[in-house]
């Protein structure tokens, strides 16, 4: 009877941690996946100009004012060598440069403020899952052929097959047929990003043969700061990974993941404490046949073990029957909650080190909880033992 | 199975054993005053006495459940006070068995498994030669159709006699038993009591009986009686 409660106590402590880690981790990969369907994991930049005022340091009363240098439209240094230098940094799996900047898109009396991307659409889409957001046509960036976000085929009223034009602050003047429209969840960026190809970027905006900016794609995405970090000291590029872009969503994995890390705690010792009281009980109700064992042959030894298996066998048979209901809550929510787009908030596969690793901290925490009943179970004196029988 | 004797040794021999309890406190009492007692192999002796007058504690020294303030306890020959926990354990497994008052079966199990524990606790893990050995003593004790049952469906004589047979299990030169009968109406006393004489006589198995029970003691090979933590009188 006992026996039975405490499994069930285990069995609820082990579902509630393999459930709760299994959702925040769905639920965070999810948004990560999300935050990143439409970002390069490090971006690099030129660095940013600055002021370098001539200034006598020397005279003691100099008034000056100086004002921060506008940041101008410029390409990066030798980028194509520093291109062929990132593809072959480990930890980068794939790279791309891209020529941008800002243009207008017009079709008859129709003018929108718009982003040029020129880029290289084999490169890009090893950044960027682009084809997934395609709603119409291809994402087919060659020649004179345009891709452009629906909301601003829908502000110009145009699809695919029509010819808009783009112009650009640099007076230079380019028409293009679209050849695909993107949705990527987000109007703002909808309404703005035009693909180009590189060239007809960089003709647009003036910066011929040259590049904004290099989208990289790290094997690690968590590890994608550091390499940020070691190409800025090299190159001396601003290089920003999207962890330092979406600072205040890793913040709050963090705090997310502290909360989780309590509540497992918590459970794990709650669980230790089920375990060990019962255990305690049960050296008290069996003294009278531990004595007789003991009395028959068994040593200290002996008895600690039978104990200290006990305490495993609760946890594994409550792990047991935790994990099996885990994997039931699991599959219940992935079917029931869904996010904005439909899809499952948690993904219905159980990660395998998570299922394997929490019922393996419940026999140790099982063994450990039995430490103390054990012991006293093999110190127990069979004299006192059989007498108060 | 049963452990070698020198001959003319005695199965057990205490010298000047005594024992006090709370030793170094203000209330130290000594229980045992120098106790002097030999038992050769195949006895079957009966310790009588008042309440308080030390059998138990006795009983519970010669068992090896509890070591002597003083004196030498020797078992087969063995010095047996100069043992560590893991010694005493692995003595009394192989030379000792125990008949308690209340008979101290372990309700999970049936009473073949019962009298299996001792030879389990042995060697470790079961095997059929066990069982065998189960089935032969619990027939010897007339128990041949009740060896599936679990303590609880069984008579408190029939309990008592599953528990004699465990105690015979690992065969050993001596059986320890404090008031064996104690807990039994007349007719199961003489069963398990006649019981105790067979196995005494079939397997040289010496017994020393802790008893109450006059008309017991009266049916036993030699009588010693211990008043007051000595030995009063040691007779056959």
């Amino acid at each position: 009877m006992q026996t039975a409660l405490i499994v069930a106590g285990v069995t609820v402590g082990v579902a509630v941690v393999v459930f709760i880690t299994a959702l925040v981790n769905g639920l965070q990969a999810s948004l990560v996946n999300r935050t990143l369907g439409s970002q390069a994991h490090v971006v690099i930049r030129p660095a940013e100009e600055v002021a370098s005022p001539v200034i006598d340091r020397s005279a003691t009363d100099v008034a000056a004012r100086i004002e921060a240098r506008a940041q101008r439209l410029r390409s990066i240094d030798q980028w194509e060598s520093i291109f062929v230098a990132l593809e072959r940094q480990p930890g980068v799996v794939a790279v791309s440069a891209m020529t941008s900047g800002p243009a207008f898109a017009a079709r008859g009396t129709a003018s929108k403020s718009v982003v040029i991307l020129g880029i290289d659409p084999d490169r890009y889409r090893r950044i960027v899952a682009i084809d997934d957001d395609i709603v119409a046509g291809r994402f087919r960036v060659a020649g004179t052929d345009a891709v452009v976000g629906a909301e601003l085929a829908k502000d110009l009223g145009v699809g695919v097959g029509d010819k808009i034009r783009l112009a650009s602050a640099a007076n230079r003047e380019d028409v293009v047929t679209i050849a695909g429209v993107f949705d990527i969840g987000n109007k703002e960026l909808n309404r703005r990003w035009v693909f180009t190809t590189m060239r007809l970027a960089q003709n647009l905006l003036a910066l011929p043969g040259g590049a904004t900016n290099i989208d990289l794609r790290v094997a690690d995405l968590f590890a994608a700061d550091a390499v940020a970090r070691d190409i800025a000291a090299r190159t001396g590029l601003l290089a920003e990974s999207w962890m330092a872009t979406n600072a205040q969503l890793l913040a709050a994995f963090r705090n997310q993941n502290l909360t989780t890390g309590t509540v497992r705690v918590f459970v794990t010792l709650i669980v230790a404490l089920g375990i060990a009281s019962v255990l305690v009980v049960s050296v008290v109700q069996k003294q009278r046949e531990i004595g007789i064992l003991r009395a028959m042959g068994a040593s200290r030894r002996r008895v600690l073990l039978v104990f200290l298996l006990q305490g495993a066998l609760v946890a594994f048979a409550g792990s047991v029957g935790g994990g099996a209901l885990a994997a039931v809550l699991v599959q219940v929510f992935a079917r029931v909650f869904r996010n904005a787009d439909g899809s499952p908030v948690l993904t219905p596969e159980l990660d395998p080190v998570l299922f394997l690793s929490t019922p393996a901290i419940a026999i140790a925490t099982g063994v450990l909880a039995a430490v103390l009943p054990a012991r006293r179970a093999a110190r127990l004196d069979p004299v006192q033992a059989i007498r108060s029988g | 199975m049963s452990a070698a004797i020198a001959p003319g040794e005695p199965l057990l021999a205490l010298r000047g054993v005594r024992k006090s309890y709370n030793v170094g406190t203000p209330v130290e009492t000594e229980i045992l005053h120098g106790i002097d007692l030999e038992l050769a192999p195949g006895e079957f002796a009966a310790l009588v006495g008042p309440s308080g007058s030390g059998k138990s504690t006795l009983l519970n020294l010669i068992g090896l459940l509890e070591r002597p303030t003083a004196g030498s306890v020797r078992i087969l020959g063995q010095e047996t006070t100069t043992l560590d926990e893991a010694g005493l354990t692995a003595l009394r497994g192989r030379a000792l068995g125990f008949v308690f008052q209340f008979h101290h079966l372990i309700p999970a199990f049936t009473a073949a498994e019962n009298v299996m524990m001792p030879l389990l606790i042995d060697r470790g893990r079961p095997d059929p030669a066990m069982r065998e050995v189960a089935r032969e003593l619990l027939a010897q004790v007339g128990l041949a159709a009740d060896l599936a049952k679990k303590p609880q469906q069984l008579s408190g004589g029939m309990q008592q006699r599953v528990a004699i047979a465990r105690a015979l299990a690992m065969r050993p030169p001596l059986v320890l038993a404090d008031e064996p009968t104690g807990n039994l109406d007349t007719h199961s006393a003489d069963e398990v009591f006649a019981l105790l004489r067979r196995f005494n006589r079939d397997h040289r198995t010496a017994f020393l009986i802790v008893t109450h029970d006059p008309r017991l003691a009266a049916r036993c090979d030699r009588r010693i009686e211990l008043v007051d933590g000595a030995i009063v009188l040691d007779r056959a």
